[in-house]
């Protein structure tokens, strides 16, 4: 018997997936993403429940796809922004997440600063927690919505060549992604300067190259990761313009992939630095399917949590 | 007055001695030890069954006081040490305020004075107030008491900072240990670089980090004729930096916490993802690491087995993994560890492991103990080897809980620890009629 | 196990209530079908099929997937989520004559959510509902206009509709309790 409920309360990364919870994901998404193109967007399913985005980092993209994707499903939506600083001095995140908590949220939308925050969150609260990006570690939805969107353009992930090149090192984007498309028999290979490659990469089955040519070599698809200005300045290369002539996606980098080939990018992305604007705004570049997906991908994970076998019902 | 133990397997190598006999205790002295000793106006207490060892030092402990007493106080880590079976600690100085001057160091001598438990044996810091600057007051320190210099927290900030304290401790008996790590390397790391850290997307402290700073300490150690002692070892390259380090003869020791010698990096994922208490400083790390503390305990490399207790509060490590301080306690569960994982296991004897927790450790601080000579000071430990014990940190006698031994059950425990001739622990477990 | 309904059975009635449509309609003017999910999509297309063959006209046919609009899924007692699956009106349902067509009408509930849904497509001018069998039972004020069966059935019985093209058979059996 298909699926049809993932067997998890929470969605913490990837990681925890099997690969038919991830394709229950999609082909849910598939279905809410019609409801995106009606005229009224919006369902009853969520009516009376109420979803908590805490986010503790700043995050235009991610917050605002979720609120939408909430909204959608007629959750009620409440969106606390903590500035890193003001924890600092402040209560502990446990302590604001009691807090909320004694508010009988069913979800809480977690986007924070340290690895594993979601997991701490998990053993405390009662709600369902929803991992929007934690630290370098993962950002599930981030990669469901990638691969949702390979699979509408490709028909499939199985035997495809993914090439991801950028900060493989300090991004949750890449190990989500390395996860999912791994799990789902993509052949994934992974390209950066040897100073932004993280230790195992090799044992989670990946290619591992420096060689950006090669990466992209009669590639299906090219994600391109954001290189972070900070990065320069922590010593991991010498300037963004050694970089971008190293590793930038130009065109002629791309014309090494299939002809096909979908050039994507989680955003927001740094025109002339990891990415040529020509490549950004090419016939190839499915960035903004991206952001439009993300919302229906989110709808997706937000139903079938609140649905999950385990979820407590908050009255 | 005089109490005889009678019957015990007497574990004793600095006196070449392993085998049945009675210890004849007047006072807070050892009068003699030997076969079926009378029992002429002793308190008789049969301990057959059960291994009597030199009293157990632990010669890296953070006992919190002054400054930090919500995690430990000298009096409830003195407690939870005898309980584990020690009959002495030295603790570290990264104390608020540092124990760089008299003063802390006459503190915390008058706080375990008045608790009357285990000894303390304060160690001062290397640097006034650990800043890596200029020498505190050694000689100073030394004289109120303190048994060893360090920085620990932190590794000696330069080269030639080490160089001086090398020099002039040399002038005191006193070794300089070292908690190795450059800082350069270690950046803002909280797991031990790996896949496991990778995956965990958690910043990496390479072993290198620890194995640069060995490296350093054990060439000016050699230069300079001094003392130095390699505080809490985790990386592979290190120990084998200390096993070159004394094939050429240089004035190196090093010790070993149980948590290095038992678990992985692997506990950061599971059974609790990001658990707190899977968090200190050196990290857990591979399976190579792991192995290589074991072989170098099993070849007479390693010296001692330190607890590197560092009680915290629950509050603190209650945390992301990111926020959470570096340690966990350690005075409770070590001779069990030893035991279980060590002695049973067959690699290492009873007497190696007397020797690794009181022979050595006394001999690295020029302290008394790690003998049963008669005349000895009478600190004792007794061992139940075949206890059957289950950690469960409620009932930690320390005043903090982070330990990640929770619910683990290991074989082999304390029986009881006198100190000075009186009994200052007894295991409840134990029949001791 | 009681077959209510044979393939030869559900055929004439599917044949019947294509001319009471056409009767009732006066024609196929404006007018679209919507099967909802899964089984009254197929019987949708049949009655397409039926309607074409009599008039010589297309007619439109969509498909409704209701899950999101079900009052079962969050309320009191949840159980596991049910798939959800696309909803397909390829065509406006302004100003139109809309035929829902379901396979069983039982309590009314997934009528009512229907009614939900397919009014967040728009302002149809009329909504008609088929169903190839009627058990009883309403919890809501809700009736069909045309009815393949109508079987009396105890609440602990269970009606299923197997078809075809998604079961391989044409047949409706009464289940009793298990």
């Amino acid at each position: 018997m298909a699926l049809t409920a993932l067997r998890q309360k929470h969605l913490l990364g990837i990681a925890d997936l099997s690969p038919d919870e991830i394709v229950l994901v999609l082909d849910t998404a598939d279905a809410m993403k019609e409801v995106g193109q009606r005229t009224i967007k919006k369902v009853p399913t969520l009516r009376g429940r109420t979803v908590i985005n805490l986010f503790f980092e700043p995050s235009t993209r991610t917050r605002t796809s979720f609120e939408i994707a909430e909204k959608r499903l007629s959750a009620d939506t409440l969106n606390v922004a903590i500035a890193s600083s003001s924890v600092v001095k402040g209560e502990t995140l446990v302590d604001t997440a009691m807090n909320l908590e004694a508010m009988s949220p069913s979800m809480i939308v977690l986007r924070h600063a340290s690895a594993g925050a979601c997991h701490l969150l998990s053993r405390i609260c009662k709600a369902s927690i929803v991992n929007a990006g934690d630290g370098m570690h993962e950002h599930p939805t981030q990669a469901l919505l990638d691969a949702f969107t390979i699979r509408e353009r490709k028909g499939r992930l199985a035997g495809l060549k993914v090439a991801i090149v950028g900060d493989l090192l300090h991004s949750r984007v890449l190990r989500s992604n390395v996860l999912l498309l791994t799990k789902l028999g993509a052949e994934v290979w992974v390209c950066a300067p040897a100073t932004l490659i993280p230790p195992g990469l090799p044992q989670m089955g990946v290619r591992v190259t420096t060689r950006v040519d090669e990466a992209v070599a009669g590639a299906d698809v090219i994600m391109m990761l954001r290189i972070q200005l900070e990065r320069m300045q922590g010593g991991f290369f010498p300037s963004l313009r050694e970089y971008f002539t190293t590793f930038g996606m130009t065109e002629a980098r791309v014309a090494r992939a299939k002809p096909d080939v979908i050039i994507m990018h989680p955003g927001p992305i740094n025109r002339g630095v990891e990415i040529a604007s020509e490549v950004a705004d090419g016939a190839h570049s499915v960035i903004l399917d991206q952001v439009a997906n993300g919302v229906a991908v989110r709808m997706a994970v937000l139903y079938l949590l609140a649905g999950g076998a385990d979820n407590e019902t908050v009255a | 007055m005089k109490r005889l133990l009678k019957g015990g397997r007497v574990v004793d190598p600095a006196n070449g001695r392993d085998g049945i006999f009675d210890v004849l205790i007047d006072g807070d002295r050892i009068a003699e030890v030997g076969a079926s000793l009378s029992a002429d106006g002793a308190e008789v207490m049969p301990v057959a069954g059960l291994v009597i060892c030199p009293g157990f030092i632990d010669m890296h402990v953070h006992l919190r006081e002054p400054g930090q007493e919500h995690k430990e106080t000298v009096a409830t880590g003195t407690a939870a040490a005898v309980a584990g079976g020690f009959t002495a600690v030295a603790c570290m100085p990264n104390t608020r305020p540092v124990n760089d001057n008299a003063g802390v160091t006459q503190l915390i001598l008058q706080k375990a004075a008045d608790a009357n438990l285990a000894r303390v044996y304060p160690i001062g810091a290397v640097s006034r107030g650990q800043k890596g600057e200029e020498l505190a007051d050694i000689a100073e320190l030394k004289a109120a008491g303190c048994v060893a210099v360090t920085d620990d927290g932190l590794p000696v900030a330069t080269a030639i900072l080490a160089r001086r304290a090398l020099e002039y401790t040399s002038m005191f008996d006193m070794p300089m240990i070292e908690h190795c790590e450059d800082p350069s390397l270690k950046g803002d790391g909280v797991a031990h670089e790996g896949p496991v850290a990778a995956s965990l997307g958690l910043r990496g402290i390479p072993g290198a980090a620890e194995a640069i700073t060995a490296g350093r300490d054990i060439l000016l150690a050699e230069m300079t004729g001094g003392h130095v002692h390699i505080a809490h070892m985790s990386a592979w390259t290190t120990i084998e930096a200390v096993r070159q380090g004394k094939s050429r003869g240089v004035k190196v020791t090093c010790e070993v916490c149980p948590h290095h010698f038992t678990l992985t990096d692997d506990m950061l994922a599971a059974p609790i993802a990001y658990d707190t208490n899977t968090k200190m400083n050196p990290p857990l790390r591979a399976a190579r690491d792991r192995d290589a503390m074991i072989a170098g305990i099993a070849d007479g490399t390693v010296d001692a087995i330190a607890t590197d207790h560092a009680p915290h509060h629950y509050d603190e490590k209650n945390v992301e993994f990111d926020r959470a301080p570096f340690g966990i306690v350690g005075l409770e569960t070590a001779v069990s560890i030893t035991l279980d994982r060590l002695v049973h296991t067959g690699v290492i004897t009873l007497s190696r492991m007397v020797e690794l927790m009181s022979v050595n450790p006394s001999r690295i601080l020029h302290v008394p103990g790690g003998s049963l000579a008669a005349g000895a000071v009478a600190d004792i430990t007794i061992l139940a080897p075949d206890l059957q014990v289950t950690i469960d940190k409620t009932r930690l006698v320390s005043k903090s809980k982070n330990t990640p031994y929770h619910g683990w059950s290991f074989t082999g425990g304390v029986a009881a620890t006198i100190v000075g001739g009186r009994t200052v622990y007894s295991n409840p477990a134990v029949k001791l009629t | 196990m009681p077959v209510v309904m044979d393939a030869e059975r559900i055929s004439r009635a599917l044949t019947r209530i294509a001319h009471e449509i056409l009767e009732h309609n006066r024609g196929l003017a404006d007018l679209a079908l919507v099967g909802v999910r899964r089984r009254g999509v197929p019987i949708a297309q049949r009655l397409a099929a039926e309607l074409t063959t009599i008039t010589r006209e297309e007619v439109a046919v969509g498909a409704l997937d209701i899950t999101l609009y079900r009052d079962d899924l969050m309320g009191a007692s949840v159980g596991l989520a049910p798939l959800v699956r696309k909803t397909e009106i390829p065509f406006s349902i302004d100003g139109r004559t809309i035929v829902l067509v379901d396979d069983v009408l039982y309590t009314g509930r997934t009528t009512r959510a229907a009614l939900d849904a397919l009014t967040d497509f728009g302002r149809p001018k009329s909504i008609q509902l088929v169903v190839l069998v009627d058990r009883g039972h309403r919890e809501l004020p809700i009736k069909a206009d045309y009815v393949g069966k109508n079987v009396p059935t105890s609440r602990q019985e269970s009606v299923q509709v197997h078809l075809r093209e998604l079961d391989g058979v044409d047949e409706v059996l009464l289940q009793g309790k298990a």
